[in-house]
């Protein structure tokens, strides 16, 4: 005579550690799965940069203007960019004028985005650039407002985050217009040119000495 | 057969376990006080609109969670910006007056880790209040609570919303004490180095376009 509900109960036995071990292998799983695969990965593109020649490593971007301007405030006026923006009326801005751009590369590789605040005070005038590049990190150009011989102002790296926290130079911008008849062409493109300088760092007692 | 099936279910459990784990795991803790509430220093507390509907422009990708604002503004849809949001806002001080203006780039961060709790995002501020100067603020933020505590209990819900009261500071560095860093770039600011907090204050997000009711509050620790 079978043991017909020995044999029932042993398999509903094996039934069930075989959903056990589907549980841990599924918490396993998604512990694998979670630490080996990146949630987050930025696309990059590579840097060109270049030795300058007094010193310091040099970067230049561009804007393609207007295709890649993505705000420009008017405080009031038609001209706003995108249409229906919504700039404050209020007096205390009335004088600031903020641009956010795409930036591009060398390559004409759109890399990053960037503000461009320029204000008129009794007190100071300011232009301010922050590019901000997703993969690499941001920096902070304060410009001096008076432009230069040659039509470019010039203005100090004043901060930067992640690759360029360490780095401190200068920036320089340049309006260049557009001559050729080509349809669909920028009407110019602001140039911008990056110089970074390593700050110097004390180095250790020992190796002073040695 | 129903061994398969019997395995399946159980790799099914598993993860839903880890999830669930993940969300609930008690030795996650919020970070608690900010370092700048308890300091002794003059602070500038600028208040702004975080929801893009209400502030003056908003872009991403285009197909995040929040839709750009205005409508017809350029979108972010390039691979090395795909992952960057940028908010253009106005910002207000402690009584509620327009001080100046606040742009914010925020770019997903290849530091998260859900493992360890942390959603990062590598966020820059430039700030310019006419009657001050201007500002750059450099911060990593982890968001991981607000997920855990507000985006997560509404992708749940029948309706998939969230409404309640949550107050949380999203800085949690580069600065030692978890703290963001300022630099002064003009007026009565330049040339300083300071801390920054930035905490976000939400009482309704919606699963579907993300943010419905939110301020966001700067908190800047002088020198």
């Amino acid at each position: 005579m079978p043991d017909l509900a020995g044999e029932l109960i042993r398999g509903e036995t094996v039934l069930l550690k075989t959903f056990f071990l589907g549980v841990v292998l599924g918490l396993a799983a998604a512990a694998a799965a979670l630490y080996a695969i990146p949630v987050v990965d930025q696309t990059r593109e590579a840097s060109i940069v270049k030795v300058a020649p007094n010193g310091g490593n040099a970067e230049t971007f561009h804007i393609n203007v207007p295709m890649d301007r993505i705000v420009l405030s008017d405080a009031g006026r038609a001209g706003a960019i995108p249409p229906g923006l919504g700039w404050p009326s209020d007096e205390i801005l009335a004088d600031v004028r903020a641009e956010l751009f795409k930036i591009r590369n060398a390559r004409d590789a759109v890399v990053g985005v960037a503000v461009r605040t320029a204000a008129t005070s009794q007190e100071n005038n300011v232009i301010d650039w922050v590019l901000h590049l997703p993969a690499r990190g941001s920096l902070f150009v304060t410009m001096e407002v008076a432009p230069l011989k040659g039509g470019f102002r010039i203005g100090q790296i004043a901060s930067g985050s992640r690759e360029f926290g360490p780095l401190s130079g200068f920036m320089t911008e340049r309006w260049i217009s557009n001559d050729s008849n080509e349809e669909d062409a920028p009407t110019g493109r602001i140039e911008l040119l990056t110089t970074y300088v390593g700050r110097l760092e004390p180095l250790e007692t020992e190796e002073a000495v040695k | 057969m129903k061994y398969v099936v019997s395995l399946l279910l159980g790799l099914v459990v598993g993860v839903a376990l880890f999830v669930a784990g993940l969300f609930y795991n008690p030795f996650i803790a919020d970070r608690g006080l900010s370092p700048l509430s308890v300091t002794n220093a003059e602070v500038i507390t600028l208040n702004f609109a975080n929801v893009p509907a209400e502030s003056i422009a908003y872009t991403n990708d285009g197909e995040s969670l929040h839709a750009p604002h205005p409508e017809k503004i350029l979108q972010l849809w390039e691979a090395p910006i795909r992952s960057t949001s940028a908010l253009a806002t106005v910002m207000r001080d402690a009584r509620n007056q327009v001080a100046g203006i606040g742009v914010k780039f925020s770019s997903d961060s290849e530091s998260t880790r859900l493992l360890n709790g942390e959603v990062i995002v590598d966020s820059v501020w430039y700030v310019y209040l006419p009657d001050h100067g201007s500002l750059f603020i450099e911060q990593t933020e982890n968001y991981f609570p607000f997920v855990r505590e507000v985006a997560f209990p509404a992708w749940r819900s029948s309706a998939s919303s969230w409404r309640g009261a949550w107050l949380g500071d999203l800085t949690v560095g580069p600065g030692a004490l978890g703290t963001a860093a300022v630099t002064g770039g003009s007026g009565r600011f330049k040339g300083l180095r300071m801390n920054g907090v930035e905490s976000m204050s939400v009482r309704a997000f919606s699963a579907d376009i993300g943010l419905v009711s939110s301020r966001g509050r700067l908190i800047i620790e002088m020198p």
